[in-house]
């Protein structure tokens, strides 16, 4: 037996499945841009661009730890430590984290020098959605170094009603 | 007064890099969060930490609303001298809590 079906009701079915797969496909993404204000990548890159006051930002040196895949974004824990002797002559003066999507592209900058020793440092930060964050390191010879990690984050920040 | 949790070496030798590790009990109010009327609750955050070791600023952090409630830090410093590390907690609604830990170096 085959159960053939007429054509013109073939072409409606495909129509419809595609319809309801563009939808499906559009509105996360329409929702967080709403959502944010924002296209994804230009809040982050308006960011880096500001702490670098046109100065090249060059790949490499900054190591950037923070889990890809976060149950909680209430709490992540992020670890940035570069690649330096932090002497006198040659140290890290400022790291700056930045986020793509969260409502403010802020999360913080920490100040360091060659009294630190070593530039490592540590805290907790917000992530209100999947999203990439950005650490940025400032030498005290002016050269700029970025580390980027994409974030996957499964419960949001910022939703949470007080009790 | 905030609760304030740190943890750092009361002894080091000279020149050895010590890790100092500090929470400060504080909500972190973004603005963002609505509350139990639906309207966004105030925002209160801390804004600014500093570490002074005998006077001389070796660490400093500017905090934004994306950082968690009750604020972790992490972060590192040279033991030259015997002394007192000062930490110091700055916020929003006029903040302001410091702790003195001393460091006996050898």
């Amino acid at each position: 037996m085959n159960f053939s079906l007429p054509p013109a009701f073939q072409a409606d079915r495909r129509a419809i499945l595609g319809a309801g797969l563009a939808m499906v496909l559009v509105s996360p993404a329409h929702s967080q841009i709403q959502g944010m204000g924002m296209a994804p990548g230009k809040q982050m890159a308006e960011a880096i661009a500001e702490f670098a006051k046109g100065q090249r930002v060059q790949t490499g040196r900054v190591k950037l730890e923070i889990a890809e895949l976060v149950d909680n974004g209430n709490v992540v824990p992020v670890s940035v430590s570069v690649d330096s002797p932090m002497t006198a002559a040659d140290h890290v003066l400022q790291i700056a984290l930045f986020n793509d999507r969260n409502p403010q592209r802020d999360v913080a900058i920490f100040g360091l020098g060659p009294r630190a020793g070593r530039a490592q440092v540590a805290t907790r930060m917000r992530l209100s959605t999947s999203q990439q964050v950005s650490a940025v390191a400032r030498m005290n010879d002016g050269s700029l170094w970025i580390a980027t990690v994409d974030v996957i984050v499964a419960l949001a920040a910022c939703i949470e009603v007080e009790s | 007064m905030a609760r304030v949790l740190i943890q750092m070496p009361s002894r080091a030798r000279r020149g050895e890099v010590i890790e100092v590790r500090a929470t400060i009990a504080h909500p972190m109010e973004t603005g963002f969060r609505p509350g139990a009327d639906g309207r966004p609750v105030a925002r209160n955050i801390l804004q600014r930490f500093n570490c002074r070791y005998n006077g001389e600023l070796v660490f400093s952090v500017e905090l934004h609303p994306a950082i968690s409630a009750n604020p972790y830090l992490s972060f590192y410093t040279v033991a030259t001298d015997s002394g007192t590390l000062e930490l110091e907690w700055l916020g929003e609604n006029g903040f302001r809590q410091l702790e003195r830990r001393a460091l006996q170096v050898t």
